[in-house]
Order: C-alpha cells, then sequence, then structure tokens
C-alpha cells in the first residue's frame, strides 16, 4: 500500500467528515469550518494523485500541486469573505444563526444601520 | 508492511482523528484549536506526499493566518453558541447526514481505488520546457509561466475577497481601520515575541521568494510569511491596520494582478499570445511579477485576516 492510497484515503475520509458536520451542525462558523475539511479533503485526493505518478526522476504531477497551491489561497479568501459576513450579521442581529425564526428579526436590526 | 507504510499509517490515522474532533467538538473554540492542529499536520502529509511547495502555503495559511482569523471571530460569537445549539436537527436528520456523507465519500473511495495504472503526469512535458523560463523548480514554472492564467485569475479572486469583506463595514465607519486596534502590553510577552520574530520573519518570507525559482518556495508562501508577520506586529499593538482609504495601500493591492496583467497584454501585442514571455526576458519578467505579487499577497491576506473597518477615519 502505497503514501498515494493511504493518504487519498484520508482525504475521501475528511471529506465525508466535512459534509456530515457541514449538514448537521447549527453554528455557522462550524459551517465554515466544516466546509474548509472538505475542501482539504479534496486537495488531499489531488496530492494523491499528484503522488501516483512519481518515478525516481520526478517526486510527481507538478500540475495538480499548483492547482492545489492556488485552491489554498482561493479557500483562504472565501472563508475570510464567510467570517467577515457572520460577523457583521452578528454585530447587526445581535446572533448569528441559520434558523427560520431567526431571519425576521435581523431584517429590522440592520435597517437601524 | 514497512516502516514508512506504518508511519504513513499513523500520520492518516492522527489527522483524521483531528479532523474528527474538528467535527465533535462541543466547544467552539475547542473545534478551531483541532482545526489549526489539524492544519499543521497536514502540512505533514503534503511532506509525506513529496509536495514541499504544498506544505508551505498548507502550514502558512492552514496553521497561521486562518487560525488567527477563526480564532479571533470564534472569540466574538462566543455568545451564539447556545442559540445555536438549540438549532440542533434531531437524530433523523443526523442519521440521514451521516448515511449521504458516507455514500459520498464511499463514491470517493471507489474513484480513488480505480485511477488508471500507470498514472497520466505531465512531469516530463514541465521539466522538458523548463529551460525557456530559466527556472528549475517545476511547481513555480506551472504557476508562472505554463497556467499563468490560473494564478492571474486568484489574484482577482484574492482582491473581490478584500473588496467582499470592506463592503460590509457600516456606513459611518466607511474608509477607516480594519478591525478592532489591539491593545497589548508594550514590555509583556506578544510585543517581546512581534519584537524578535518578525525582523527574522520578513528575512524567511523573502527569502522563500528568491529560493522559489528552483528550490520549494514561492510568492504565495513568502507573502504569507509576511502577512504572519505584519499581523503579529497588530496583534502586539505595535502597529495599527492602514486606512482602507489610503491610496498607498491600495496601489500596492493592485500592484501584483497590475503588473501582471500589463505584461500579459504586452505578450499579446509584441509576443504570441496573450501571457507569453519573450524567451530572453523570461526570467526577468517573471522576478518582476512575482515582487509585485508578493506585496499583494502579504497586503490582502493581511487585510483579509484583519476583517472589515471597523475604527472611524481619523481626519
Amino acid at each position: 500500500m502505497s503514501g498515494a492510497v493511504v493518504f487519498g484515503m484520508c482525504g475521501v475520509a475528511v471529506v465525508g467528515l466535512g459534509l456530515y458536520s457541514l449538514i448537521t451542525n447549527p453554528h455557522p462558523l462550524r459551517k465554515i469550518i466544516a466546509f474548509n475539511l472538505v475542501g482539504s479533503g479534496a486537495f488531499l485526493i489531488f496530492g494523491a494523485v499528484a503522488r501516483r505518478s512519481a518515478t525516481t526522476a520526478f517526486s510527481g504531477d507538478p500540475t495538480p500541486r499548483a492547482l492545489v497551491i492556488t485552491g489554498i489561497v482561493v479557500a483562504f479568501s472565501a472563508t475570510a469573505l464567510a467570517v467577515a459576513l457572520l460577523l457583521r450579521l452578528f454585530d447587526a442581529a445581535g446572533s448569528a444563526t441559520l434558523g427560520a425564526d431567526a431571519q425576521s428579526s435581523t431584517a429590522d436590526d440592520a435597517s437601524g444601520r | 508492511m514497512s516502516i514508512q507504510t506504518a508511519l504513513e499509517l499513523v500520520l492518516a490515522a492522527v489527522v483524521l482523528g483531528l479532523a474528527a474532533w474538528a467535527v465533535a467538538a462541543r466547544e467552539t473554540s475547542a473545534a478551531v484549536v483541532g482545526f489549526i492542529a489539524y492544519g499543521l499536520l497536514i502540512a505533514l502529509v503534503w511532506v509525506a506526499l513529496g509536495a514541499v511547495d504544498v506544505a508551505l502555503a498548507e502550514a502558512a495559511i492552514g496553521g497561521g493566518l486562518g487560525g488567527v482569523l477563526l480564532l479571533s471571530a470564534g472569540a466574538r460569537l462566543r455568545e451564539n453558541e447556545k442559540r445555536a445549539a438549540a438549532e440542533r436537527p434531531g437524530a433523523g436528520a443526523r442519521l440521514a447526514a451521516a448515511a449521504l456523507s458516507a455514500m459520498v465519500a464511499a463514491g470517493l473511495a471507489v474513484a480513488v481505488l480505480r485511477l488508471p495504472t500507470p498514472a497520466p503526469t505531465l512531469a516530463p512535458q514541465a521539466a522538458a520546457n523548463a529551460a525557456a523560463t530559466g527556472m528549475g523548480n517545476p511547481i513555480t514554472n506551472v504557476l508562472m509561466a505554463f497556467r499563468a492564467m490560473d494564478t492571474l485569475l486568484e489574484k482577482f479572486v484574492l482582491l473581490l475577497g478584500l473588496v467582499g469583506v470592506w463592503s460590509l463595514a457600516a456606513d459611518r465607519l466607511w474608509g477607516g481601520n480594519p478591525g478592532p486596534r489591539h491593545q497589548a502590553d508594550p514590555l509583556g510577552l506578544l510585543a517581546f515575541l512581534a519584537r524578535l520574530l518578525a525582523p527574522i520573519g520578513v528575512v524567511v518570507g523573502i527569502y522563500m521568494v528568491w529560493t522559489g525559482a528552483d528550490h520549494p518556495g514561492g510568492a504565495f508562501q513568502g507573502g504569507t510569511v509576511l502577512a504572519a508577520m505584519w499581523l503579529l506586529t497588530m496583534m502586539a499593538g505595535l502597529t495599527d491596520t492602514p486606512p482602507v482609504s489610503s491610496l498607498r495601500l491600495r496601489l500596492v493591492l493592485v500592484a501584483g494582478p497590475g503588473v501582471f496583467l500589463v505584461v500579459g497584454l504586452a505578450g499579446l501585442l509584441f509576443g504570441a499570445a496573450f501571457l507569453s514571455y519573450p524567451a530572453a526576458y523570461a526570467k526577468p519578467l517573471i522576478v518582476a511579477i512575482e515582487v509585485a505579487m508578493t506585496l499583494t499577497v502579504a497586503a490582502t491576506l493581511t487585510l483579509l485576516s484583519a476583517g472589515a473597518p471597523e475604527q472611524r477615519l481619523e481626519r
């Protein structure tokens, strides 16, 4: 069993864990962490794919790795935007939940600012 | 089973355990700490996969900047914990979610196990064309030359993300400094650490950019380290974020994509295609783009971590 298979499977399991948390965890910040876990698992699968072609001359395919570096930076900027939205919602509404009854109270508080 | 495989299995098990902790921990702050530890260990996984460039990026962002962002958000959202907990879905919904997640994971597992052999690879092509840019690091070649379009577009995504974060400022705070002004004991441990570590970190960051041409490193990794150092001095109260209306700051923010775009358009006018570098000037052009990009990456990542403007503009 090679490293590519071990860590590829690890990435698969992380995607599964993240997806479960994304659906079931009610706290929005936990959902952001969960989404990052799903992304991280997908990156790991990319890493495993890149590693499979390793030979004595090359440590692996550089193209998926370059894509992962780009992906890490994009994922960070999306996370920062999501966190900023969440903090703004919390400041404006005094709570930050995604429940249906929370929506009505947000609307009148937010308009005051 | 060889020792290497055993070590890989242990590392994978610890990573999975931390991911499970980040999912299952009761307190959000505990989950955030678990996620930061996960980000650091994932960097080790990337080293084990032979991708040191990715490991550097993951350690700097997953363990560093991302950790600061999530920790400070978690602290500000502490009062939200109970209210959110009340919305926890019932056992049936959780069971359905678990079944769905397990199905997605199973599908992915089949896909990973049935990948074609021999594995398709672009490594020989990347190595064969390395002479065109004069750089020895294949990942830098892919990022800056072979797939430069991805990197250019990524710069615009970063900028759009920052515009999105800034636009969340309340009207009366527009133009002010992002994030709260941090107060710390000027003679305390954090200020000492910031004074001691920041100069070293700046040197390390610049070195990473320069060495990225031939060895693991590059503009992202170096820029992220610079961003972490700037953030550290801010959190120690030694300096404040610049006001978002500052022209100098905005010039730095557009420098990277701007230089990249100008070089790309020059390739369209004088060369073969958009983003094609003339062979004689390929390396100096790429270095010029990387320098501008490093400044932009450092400033953008720092300000993304700092958040929306929260201080009134002092006139």
